[in-house]
């Protein structure tokens, strides 16, 4: 494994409009790595990822993606940058008039010249990879919760990208097939090497595949702790790490009720 | 205190000693029902009758949850912030858990808000020439993106996408059809009616053709076709994108590389462009029919004489100047649909809104173009 950087954020503030969310973020992905950021709902894990793919424009700070600063590079070179990488929003953001199906061949049409026989066994295989073989013809309504976030990564991994953003892929699946994504998501990695980010509050995931973990605080606005899981669940001095990987409230560690 | 399931309703009854020391007793089922009537109340008798102490007991209260709770901290607050002292009697480990649960400090650093009754007109003024100011330059840019776009299917026509704008076409045109048509049969009808009320006193019933056709082509068809599609097509535009928008959809079309403007906004003003016109062709022709009718009917003229004098009437530019007034107003309606489809910010509430904007503002971009187009024809021709 390469250990060069292939993000790299360097002192972000961000946030929506005027309100600051995230107050001097400083972190590396590092090539073919897996990473996974943490938080308590609410802290800015969301928007940190529409920052690290160009939707926010940060208010101060850069950040590099494959070598582009993509807060202030050219429309071209943002675009390019744009074909490296894939995205599950966290509400999936399936176009709500197309089929599955035309869903995922989306981003093939537009990045690729393949035949339409081509498409369609594609858009077939990337459906059975997150195990929604026959529901190329579904609209998105028609589809659970759990079913669309599958099929979002099955559009997110539609043009093979070299970095993939996740957010919270595994939100409202059940255990088994939250294991069978986090196995789909190291296959990947894997295999073709894919830089991967995901956002996830799932102990079980985390362990399961995240090489590094960034960890975002409300109160602090920014990173509070960094490294590998096991490692700081063990040995972080910090509290709210600690009740995190612990899976324990804070306030049962220190009662504060009078 | 016990908790069987008896209803005995709540009732509170106030001690008072020599000393000014008031003891609050509460009796039966303290729930939501009783909490509203009871706090409503009770800061008003604390405020005037406690002087050095307030003890609440609770000891026969036979029902007790979270707005009994509330209850108890809100007359806590109360009694603090006249300096008094407070005292609570009666509880059991019950009572304890639940306050516990939420006892928090009522008076938090970040105070619900709630929205003013009286606001100072200043302030309004303020706001709202703000809120226009960005929406005014939010606009202008989007006149901007829509341009580019536009620049970039001549440049590559490659680049539109014909399936939606089909779609599109068939329903802000083909659709449209039925309802244009009857409208303008019906104006027609009663264009040729009312003006032969007069005309046919000077024995000139002719000239209702030349009326009816006149202002159909140059005037009520171009305006009716619009207010119809307004309504039908602009608020729908602004609905699905301003959905699209909510749903981080546009978000995703934006990090798939597609230009949100091209992908969604030009194939809408596209089709309207082309099917505008002609829906407003259909509305003339309608209306002429409507005038047809009644002039056959009730004027004793025959059905070619009405159409040659129609035909006679209408000048090549006279169609032209119409068809070109719906084209311009297609763009306006298709722009302000688009334009407050991206506007949308929030929820489900916010594309309502944006709907209804849509059909507001194009209705009188619509009026507002028109009369231009009337004076600009006054000092030309
Ligand atoms: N569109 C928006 N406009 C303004 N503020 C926003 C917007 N979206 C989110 N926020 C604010 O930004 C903060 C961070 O939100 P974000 O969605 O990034 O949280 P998150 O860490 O992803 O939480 P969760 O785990 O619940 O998804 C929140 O405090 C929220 O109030
Ligand atoms: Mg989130």
């Amino acid at each position: 494994m390469t250990t060069q950087s292939i993000i790299k954020v360097k002192n972000l503030i961000g946030g929506y409009g005027e309100e600051v969310i995230l107050n001097n973020i400083n972190f590396d992905v590092k090539e073919s790595e897996i990473l996974v950021i943490l938080g308590g709902s609410g802290c800015g894990k969301s928007t940190l990822l529409r920052h690290m793919v160009g939707l926010n424009r940060p208010m101060g700070g850069n950040i590099y993606v494959d070598g582009v600063d993509i807060a202030s590079c050219h429309d071209a070179e943002f675009k390019k940058t744009l074909k490296k990488i894939g995205i599950l929003f966290q509400g999936a953001a399936l176009f709500g008039s197309m089929t599955v199906a035309e869903n995922i061949a989306l981003p093939i049409l537009e990045y690729t010249d393949l035949p339409k026989k081509s498409i369609k066994n594609l858009i077939r295989m990337k459906l059975s990879l997150v195990e929604l073989d026959g529901y190329e013809n579904h609209l998105p309504f028609e589809l659970s919760g759990g079913m669309k976030k599958r099929a979002g990564l099955a559009r997110a991994l539609a043009i093979n990208p070299k970095i993939l953003f996740l957010d919270e892929p595994s939100a409202g699946l059940d255990p088994i097939t939250s294991a069978e994504i986090d196995q789909l998501i190291l296959h990947i990695n894997k295999v073709l090497g894919t830089t991967v980010v995901i956002v996830t509050h799932e102990l079980a995931s985390i362990f399961a595949v995240a090489q590094r973990v960034v960890m975002l605080d409300k109160k602090k606005k920014g990173i509070i702790a960094e490294g590998d899981p096991k490692f700081l669940k063990q040995h972080s001095e910090n509290e709210t790490v600690k009740a995190f990987f612990n899976r324990t409230s804070k306030s049962a560690i220190q009662p504060d009720r009078n | 205190m016990s908790f069987p399931s008896e209803n005995v309703p709540f009732q509170y009854e106030l001690i008072e000693n020599k000393m000014g020391d008031v003891t609050i007793l509460l009796k039966g089922r303290m729930d939501k029902e009783a909490a509203g009537t009871f706090l409503r109340q009770i800061h008003k008798l604390i405020k005037s009758k406690v002087s050095s102490s307030l003890s609440v007991d609770i000891e026969s209260l036979n029902y007790f949850d979270d707005y009994g709770a509330l209850a108890l901290m809100e007359i806590k607050e109360c009694i603090k912030s006249i300096d008094k002292q407070f005292k609570l009697i009666g509880t059991n480990d019950r009572v304890i858990s639940i306050l516990n649960l939420f006892d928090r400090n009522l008076q938090a650093p970040n105070d619900i808000k709630t929205p003013p009754t009286t606001r100072n007109p200043l302030v309004l003024v303020g706001e709202s020439s703000l809120k226009h100011f960005f929406n005014i330059r939010y606009m202008l840019s989007f006149v901007g993106s829509v341009a580019l776009a536009f620049l970039q299917i001549i440049i590559h026509p490659k680049s539109l996408r014909y399936g939606d704008t089909l779609t599109c076409m068939e329903k802000t045109g083909v659709a449209a059809v039925p309802i244009v048509g009857l409208i303008s049969f019906l104006l027609g009808l009663i264009m040729a009616f009312m003006s032969s009320i007069q005309l046919q006193q000077f024995g000139a019933n002719i000239y209702v053709a030349s009326l009816v056709a006149i202002a159909m082509v140059s005037e009520l068809g171009p305006i009716m076709t619009a207010i119809v599609v307004a309504g039908r097509s602009g608020s729908a535009f602004a609905a699905e994108i301003g959905t699209m928008k909510i749903s981080e959809e546009v978000d995703a079309l934006y990090t798939m590389g597609f230009n949100p403007t091209l992908f969604l906004a030009v194939p809408r003003i596209v089709a309207s462009l082309i099917v505008v016109p002609i829906l407003a062709l259909f509305s003339d022709i309608f209306a002429i029919a409507g005038g047809l009718t009644v002039g056959v009917l009730m004027l004793d003229l025959t059905a070619s004489s009405y159409i040659s004098q129609t035909i006679e009437t209408l000048t090549l530019f006279e169609v032209t100047w119409g068809l070109m007034k719906s084209m311009v107003f297609a763009l306006l309606i298709s722009w302000v649909g688009c334009l407050r489809g991206f506007q949308v910010r929030g929820g489900a509430a916010a594309v309502g809104n944006a709907a209804t904007s849509a059909v507001v503002t194009s209705i009188f971009l619509i009026i507002l173009f028109d009369s231009l187009f009337a004076i600009i024809r006054t000092y030309w021709g």
